[in-house]
């Protein structure tokens, strides 16, 4: 039989009960739907994550005291751990394939700016912040790049700290009282956002030292690296620890890549997307039901036709691969009008949600059409096995 | 040529065993007309099947052309079905949904033969069988002896040597019976082999050869 003549005559089957053939249709189509909705929801929020982690660039390294073992954070409570200090910054800089430092402090504390007042988040930073986070200057400039130790008392505002403290008033130039201390306003910063709870418009960012000196502490909470984006991840991060290392006599701090840490959250949302899914795949089995009964329904009524077939000299095997046939294509019709629903209501989502918008992986969606198309043959194997078994001279009794 | 040896075919109904045939043999040459005769239940039906390789006898032999058909796997016999057989049923058997066009094309298409080699060779049957302007009917849009014919056009457009028709007229009125007789009588004349089971007694007379089945047996052969 020629292919063409198949899918006429199958499709001919398929369009002589126009009704029933909608309905099974339509019962792969919702569930194909789902599948390609829940999917394109889930790729949506993978997307969304990594983006919220990857706007500070990916090429990040970041260093904190204590090792981090399997036994917990060790470390930060024994005295015989040494601290990160603005030298070990210093140093790690000298590094090749090391772009930039930032050496970081954080603490809360009140800001100050004459009669208006807020507690914010102060970060303790290098000048390098802004380039490493990719954090972009508002209004004069970012923290000039004084030496470590004998930075002057600047300070740069989040865009949040300077509406509440300003208003609509020029803030550049102002001085401000941060945990007592003066410091004078010399940038003040565009809104980047949220970022896992952190509000970095919030907050005002002062030099380390400054910070360190105002939490009365000897040493730095985190030290950030920015690598050449050339260099993997993991061969900077084993160069900076055996540095490290050299200059602590042992690993007393934990190194973490970005580059690990989205790889590890991507498996994360990856199975996140997986599962749910799955979870449409669901309903694609109630659909692979309605083709197995129609099937089932459509053997008994042609079972004169199958009679003929035979004794036409059509072999069992092809008496299969026909109905097999009819109830692949029935599935793989309801499959793509699946695809439609899901793309369109994937598009709908976007639209209603623009904070979460929906992604549709085109490699969903194929596999999701795979998967009608493979449910209908599954569907279809029972009720085509007992077409293909009938007796011609009882099937032609049949009319 | 066809050759029948002891054909036994029996069929278990409950706990009873039915003798549908009982030691038949016969043989037939290229080009015969047979009427099978007989009264219903003497085993006509089953003996056509076993002519048409639509069933297996349970003992005996059957030789199609100097083939032991008997013998052979179901795939060639559907081949043999496909290419030397052709079958006309009481009740037509058209497939509804299709056009008369395309239920005469079935056999090619099942056989793979491309759409334009098709098309003119149903055309040419449709017109040899009066059917020219009702192509694009289906079955239901037809009479009962338009169905019959088209049922005929089917059975011989792979070209048959051996055609069995299983009261072919069971289910006609008067003329439409006489006027599909006389197509199959027709197609005899061009050395097809005719195997006509029938029950009414003066279509039986106009086959040159009548066989009487009576309870499975072959009672009368002339
Ligand atoms: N599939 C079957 N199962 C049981 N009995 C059958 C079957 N087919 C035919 N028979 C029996 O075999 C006998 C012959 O049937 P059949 O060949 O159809 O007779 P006819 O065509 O001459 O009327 C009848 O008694 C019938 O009941
Ligand atoms: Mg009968």
């Amino acid at each position: 039989m020629q292919i063409q003549d198949f899918f006429r005559y199958t499709f001919n089957g398929i369009r002589a009960q126009r009704l029933r053939s909608f309905l099974t249709a339509l019962g792969i189509a919702v569930g194909i739907g789902a599948v390609v909705l829940l999917t394109s929801l889930g790729e949506g929020l993978h997307h969304f994550v990594l983006g919220e982690f990857t706007q500070f660039g990916t090429n990040l390294i970041a260093i904190n005291p204590g090792k981090i073992t399997t036994h917990g954070v060790s470390g930060a409570l024994l005295s015989n751990v040494r601290p990160l200090t603005l030298e070990d910054s210093a140093s790690l800089k000298q590094l090749p394939q090391i772009l930039d430092v930032v050496s970081v402090v954080q603490g809360n504390g009140a800001i100050e700016a004459g009669t208006h007042q807020r507690r914010a988040t102060i970060y303790g930073v290098d000048a390098s912040a802004a380039r490493v986070w990719k954090f972009g200057v508002a209004a004069g400039r970012f923290l000039p790049d004084d030496p470590p130790r004998s930075a002057r008392s600047f300070v740069v505002l989040g865009s949040k700290v300077r509406k509440e403290l300003f208003g609509n008033n020029q803030a550049l130039g102002e001085r401000i009282r941060i945990g007592g201390e003066l410091f004078r306003v010399i940038g003040s910063m565009k809104s980047k956002g949220q970022m896992l709870g952190f509000d970095l418009d919030d907050a005002v960012y002062i030099p380390a030292a400054k910070a360190m000196a105002l939490f009365n502490r000897e040493s730095l909470m985190e030290i950030d690296l920015l690598h050449s984006a050339g260099s993997s991840s993991s061969a900077v991060a084993e160069k900076v620890k055996k540095a490290l290392q050299a200059r602590h006599g042992k690993e007393d701090f934990t190194i973490t890549t970005q580059e690990k840490m989205l790889e590890i959250l991507g498996g994360v949302l990856n199975t996140l997307t997986i599962a749910v899914g799955a979870l449409g795949g669901i309903s694609l089995l109630v659909g692979g039901v309605g083709i197995l009964t129609i099937m089932s329904i459509t053997v008994n009524e042609r079972t004169g036709e199958i009679g003929l077939l035979r004794a036409m000299g059509v072999e069992r095997n092809q008496i299969l691969v026909l109905f097999l046939g009819e109830a692949v294509i029935l599935a793989a019709i309801g499959g793509l009008a699946g695809l439609v629903i899901g793309v369109c209501g994937s598009w709908l989502f976007s639209l209603i949600v623009p904070a979460l918008p929906a992604h549709i992986s085109w490699v969903y969606v194929a596999s999701a059409e795979l998967l009608a198309a493979f449910v209908g043959l599954l569907a279809g194997v029972l009720p085509a096995r007992r077409a293909a078994g009938l007796h011609p001279v009882e099937a032609l009794r049949a009319e | 040529m066809i050759n029948l040896q002891h054909i036994e075919r029996v069929f278990q109904v409950g706990d009873e065993e039915v003798h549908a045939l009982r030691d038949v043999s016969m043989t037939a040459t290229g080009g015969e007309y047979i009427a099978i005769m007989g009264p219903s239940g003497s085993g006509k039906s089953s003996l056509l099947n076993i002519l048409g390789l639509l069933d297996r006898p349970d003992s005996g032999s059957y030789e199609l052309d100097g083939t032991r058909v008997s013998e052979l796997d179901e795939k060639e016999q559907a081949r043999i079905r496909r290419h030397k057989i052709g079958f006309v049923f009481q009740f037509f058997h058209l497939v509804p949904r299709l056009t008369a066009f395309v239920n005469i094309a079935l056999p090619l298409m099942l056989s793979g033969m491309k759409q334009a080699e098709r098309q003119e060779r149903v055309t040419t049957a449709l017109a040899a069988f009066g059917l020219a302007n009702r192509a694009q009917h289906r079955p239901d849009q037809l009479s009962g002896g338009q169905r019959q014919r088209v049922a005929i056009a089917r059975a011989t457009i792979m070209q048959p040597t051996v055609i069995l028709a299983d009261e072919p007229t069971g289910n006609l009125d008067r003329n439409a019976g006489i006027e599909v007789v006389e197509i199959l009588e027709e197609l005899n004349r061009q050395e097809i082999t005719l195997i006509i089971v029938t029950h009414d007694p003066e279509l039986g007379k106009r086959a040159r050869r009548q066989i009487l089945m009576v309870d499975g047996r072959i009672e009368d052969d002339r």
